[in-house]
């Protein structure tokens, strides 16, 4: 007799997502629980851990942001391959500001994330209307020629960098505004994209005729969301530089740009909780592997492989299935 | 009707490299007009569509709406004017519900501004749409998954789409094709009813039965030249369509 696996949504997943989610705390705590426990241990995880691990969470969020600024420009259908540009561009913004105009972290932060924005922004304009692998391509190329502009004409320190930059008052807030950020990163892109905005949207990553058929602009909408995007990751390049007073060329090293990626293949794309769960599990595994220098690089490959091959939902979307449905061998109709 | 003519096509013409898609194509739509665009296959029924509705860039020629000149608009512009087109492949949202994918049209400025700068409840007035072009409310068929649902009802997703952008001409590129007659017969009462309402609309089909219920013009293209033009039963009496269509006796 032949059989299949089918899928089938749990009982208790039914019931909470309608108003008998109020009808037991089970209910409740089913439909909140994968909500309040990631923002618990968000929240709690920097109070246990060590010096050098608190480190090291700074390094999770600032990841988890850049990959959450892939997943929307991939989600709005441009595959950036260069998120190291936005990284930088924040990051010597706010560099910039505080060296050379002393102007306080407090407001470098937030100006570099929205002028560092608008300037990526702008420099990806013309390559806007290409599609699919020019788009990709020219974000991979843009940050690295910028380096090597920093090189030959020595400006903002040129090789050397511009350090010395002035730190956030305490190591506490560093911290929570990283993570308040991710969280409030996490959260509210996922409503962004749900909404009918974000509909529009994922409308141009799967069919763009039919979304300029309905009358909408679609390169003035990837223009919001390549802002959105590129102000997310300049946040997060501003935010480092103050953490570690310094800004220089590595800013716009490939790291930047290949890490997030990979975090976003390992947690699962398309969904923000993804991404910050791959850049939960590949940052740490990174410092971790850090002893075996050169070797580090293959376990790495060696462990995405794997994910891309054995799991390309990625980890998220298998747990989120397994949470609510449950699969069972059913017979096949003859 | 004397009245200016709401759409006028003069001499479009569309070369792909060395090939002439549309050759000088001519014509006139009044309000309330259903013409039907017929022709062989390759005849360029879709460029001309596409020209018309900016997917495609003219290489010379004029297309003027409601006065004004629209050649080589891009559009999204096109359709805020008022012209709304079906495509012949649909292309739906498959993962999301029916009724979800009328939302990205609802978004469109055109809809907003039609309703005073207010958006309102979309997705009430997406199922309200979806009701007048044949999903019934009572078996829930809005809701479920375009990947599930056949391809009458994907044509029927597409025409509603067009309608809820309020155009003044809609533009339905091979609407019945792929569907049963039953399907047919069940979506030309629909457009019997858009044009009760006014609206004008421009239909290419190769189901000529069907479209000549309907239509109160014709034309034919063949080779991207406009051959006849006219009330539908005159024009397949004429010499040149017979050949068109059946091949020439020599």
């Amino acid at each position: 007799m032949k059989k299949r696996k089918e899928r089938i949504d749990r009982g208790i997943k039914v019931r909470s997502e309608d108003i008998f989610a109020l009808s037991s705390w089970r209910e409740m705590l089913y439909f909140a629980a994968p909500r309040v426990i990631p923002v618990a241990v968000f929240i709690l995880l920097p109070l246990v851990l060590g010096d050098y691990w608190q480190r090291v969470y700074l390094s999770v969020a600032v990841f988890a942001l850049l990959a959450i600024s892939w997943d929307i420009l991939s989600q709005s259908g441009m595959i950036s391959l260069g998120q190291a540009l936005f990284f930088g561009m924040g990051a010597y913004c706010s560099g910039v500001l505080n060296h050379y105009f002393g102007i306080s972290p407090f407001l470098t932060i937030p100006i570099a994330a929205v002028v560092g924005g608008a300037i990526c922004t702008v420099m990806l304009l013309p390559v806007l209307r290409l599609r699919g692998v020019y788009f990709s391509m020219v974000t991979l190329i843009i940050p690295l020629m910028l380096e090597r502009v920093i090189e030959a004409t020595k400006i903002f320190g040129g090789t050397e960098g511009l350090s010395g930059l002035d730190v956030l008052p305490s190591k506490w807030l560093e911290m929570y505004i990283l993570v308040a950020a991710m969280i409030a990163a996490l959260f509210g892109f996922r409503r962004m994209m749900t909404s009918d905005y974000g509909l529009v949207l994922t409308g141009i990553k799967d069919n763009d005729r039919s979304v300029m058929n309905a009358g909408i602009n679609i390169y003035w909408f990837k223009i919001q969301a390549l802002f959105i995007a590129s102000a997310v990751g300049a946040f997060a390049g501003a935010m480092m530089t103050h953490v570690y007073r310094f800004v220089g060329m590595p800013v716009f090293a490939l790291d930047y740009s290949i890490l997030p990626i990979a975090a976003v293949m390992v947690g699962g794309p398309g969904s923000f909780a993804g991404a910050v769960l791959g850049a939960f599990i590949l940052v740490p595994l990174s410092e971790a592997l850090r002893a075996l220098g050169g070797l580090r690089i293959v376990f790495y490959g060696v462990f995405l492989v794997v994910f891309v091959v054995g799991m390309p939902e990625g980890i998220f979307h298998f747990i989120a299935r397994k949470y609510s449905q449950f699969e069972r061998w059913a017979e096949v109709d003859k | 009707m004397s009245e200016t003519p709401l759409l006028e096509v003069k001499g479009l013409t569309k070369s792909f490299g060395g090939v002439q898609a549309v050759n000088g194509i001519s014509f006139t739509l009044n309000k309330g007009d259903l013409l039907g665009i017929i022709g062989p296959n390759g005849s360029g029924k879709t460029t001309t569509v596409n020209l018309i509705s900016g997917f495609v860039k003219a290489t010379s020629g004029r297309v003027i709406f409601k006065g004004r000149d629209i050649t080589n608009m891009p559009p999204y512009k096109i359709v805020r004017l008022g012209i709304a087109r079906t495509f012949q492949m649909v292309k739906p949202f498959y993962q999301l519900p029916a009724f979800k994918n009328m939302i990205i049209p609802l978004y469109s400025p055109r809809v907003k501004a039609l309703a005073g700068g207010k958006y309102g409840d979309r997705d009430a007035v997406a199922l309200d749409l979806l009701e007048e072009v044949g999903f019934e409310r009572d078996n829930q068929v809005a809701y479920k998954a375009a990947s599930v649902l056949p391809q009458g009802y994907l044509k029927r997703l597409e025409l509603a789409k067009a309608i809820s952008l309020q155009p003044d001409i809609m533009i339905l590129d091979e609407l019945f094709s792929g569907l049963s007659l039953a399907e047919v017969a069940s979506i030309v009462p629909i457009i019997e009813k858009l044009l009760l309402e006014g609206k004008t609309i421009i239909m290419i089909e190769h189901r000529l039965k069907e479209l000549f219920r309907i239509a109160s013009r014709v034309i034919v293209l063949n080779f991207g030249e406009k051959i006849a033009d006219g009330v539908a039963k005159e024009v397949m009496e004429s010499d040149e369509v017979k050949k068109a269509y059946l091949g020439s006796e020599e």
